[in-house]
């Protein structure tokens, strides 16, 4: 709609879906959690199966947009979209998510992580619908955080940064870093995950990822700030949300 | 080129409304426009300013992200209306009396978030306010008496409930 709006986009024909009831609806079925692309950021934030099975998801939706586009937005439109600086396309990477398209010749399966492909550019084909989002639900010794920088609450972030995380026997089993408000797409931080993963946790492997994380992250510029600032401020998350991982799970 | 136009029925403030309308028009100008409600105010027409903000089918959205044809068959009420029921009054009280306004160019799509929050009746903290309206600008006022009025009412109500 804002391109719509500005003159930006002017499509032939716009296909309203809003009212397409197989659309809706959030389910666990084997362990696998299931949105239906048109579920709204309301209900997911309310819905009794994300808090207690998608915890990243669950905190991820307190910086999702404003109450008036809470009520109206989706999971799918924002997945979708795929806007570098979305909470949800980067908490789909984090979770493993698995993202069901359908067109007239049927459904496609495609992991999240091979989904984003750039700036608004995703795997979806001009003859697909994001249909449903697939999740496992997270295990009991998953540790998930997000955490985020904007100018406004509820606005697209500055810097963020989705995490699911298994710390145990004193260090990070897994980890998988998902970087948002940075490069142009959710980008998955493999260098920062293996200065830590394996290794006893310490002052020095929280310095090490902090300081892998360039050779992980190239931000863009936008009206926000300079690459470097997001850099920068991208290292400060990283540093809090290993923190806050640690926390959780009570190491000294 | 010809515009394509549809012909759409709603309630708009307990109204029963059908119009043909142009399938690209967005519900702040159909509102303006076609009916003459000029309440509801466009800021930035992408979603950002908050001051387009309507409810539909009992939800607070932005006004001009909808077309006015996605409103077909549902019940919209603008800040017109809500005035009209009286629901906001208070509110609206309070915002006199707190100076919670300046130009009111954000105030139409301020009180209708505003509403939202009250109707769903409990104690609320100045940052649960500031959140609850943190989609909706305002360039004069420096929100403070905004905070302060919203306040007030939602205090005044859990006194009185």
């Amino acid at each position: 709609m804002p391109t719509l709006n500005m003159r930006l986009s002017q499509p032939d024909t716009l296909i309203d879906i809003n009212k397409i009831p197989d659309l809706q609806g959030i389910t666990l079925e084997d362990g696998i959690v299931k949105i239906g692309a048109l579920s709204r950021h309301v209900d997911i934030a309310q819905s009794p199966i994300i808090n207690e099975h998608l915890s990243l998801i669950s905190q991820a939706m307190h910086h999702v947009a404003h109450v008036a586009v809470r009520n109206r937005g989706t999971i799918g439109g924002s997945i979708a979209l795929a806007d570098p600086a979305a909470e949800l396309p980067a908490c789909a990477v984090a979770l493993g998510a698995t993202l069901v398209v359908e067109s007239i010749n049927g459904r496609r399966e495609i992991a999240a992580e091979d989904f984003f492909k750039g700036l608004y550019e995703t795997a979806r084909k001009p003859n697909e619908l994001l249909v449903e989002i697939m999740i496992p639900r997270e295990k009991s010794e998953d540790v998930s955080v997000v955490m985020e920088l904007a100018q406004r609450h509820g606005d697209f972030a500055i810097a963020g940064l989705a995490c699911l995380a298994t710390f145990e026997n004193e260090s990070f089993e897994k980890l998988r870093l998902v970087y948002f408000g940075s490069e142009d797409k959710p980008t998955l931080a493999r260098k920062t995950t293996d200065a830590v993963i394996g290794r006893t946790w310490s002052e020095k492997c929280r310095t090490a990822a902090i300081d892998a994380l360039a050779d992980d992250l190239d931000p863009m510029e936008n009206l926000q700030g300079s690459a470097s600032m997001k850099l920068h401020l991208q290292k400060v998350l990283t540093g809090r949300v290993l923190d806050t991982v640690i926390d959780h799970v009570g190491i000294e | 080129m010809d515009e394509i136009s549809m012909e759409i029925s709603l309630t708009v403030n307990g109204e029963q409304i059908t119009k043909t309308v142009p399938v690209r028009q967005h519900l702040v100008d159909f509102l303006r426009i076609e009916l003459g409600l000029t309440g509801s105010h466009l800021g930035c027409e992408h979603g950002v300013c908050g001051a387009c903000s309507i409810r539909v089918d009992g939800a607070v959205v932005r006004g001009c992200l909808m077309l006015a044809v996605q409103a077909d068959g549902t019940e919209v009420f603008t800040i017109e209306g809500l005035t009209e029921t009286g629901e906001i009054a208070d509110l609206q009280n309070n915002f006199v009396e707190r100076n919670a306004m300046q130009c009111g160019y954000c105030t139409p799509g301020m009180l209708v978030t505003a509403a939202e929050l009250l109707r769903d009746l409990k104690p609320r903290s100045r940052e649960d306010i500031r959140n609850h309206l943190s989609g909706n600008f305002c360039r004069c006022t420096g929100y403070h008496a905004i905070v302060d009025a919203v306040e007030k009412t939602v205090n005044k109500r859990l006194k009185d409930s």
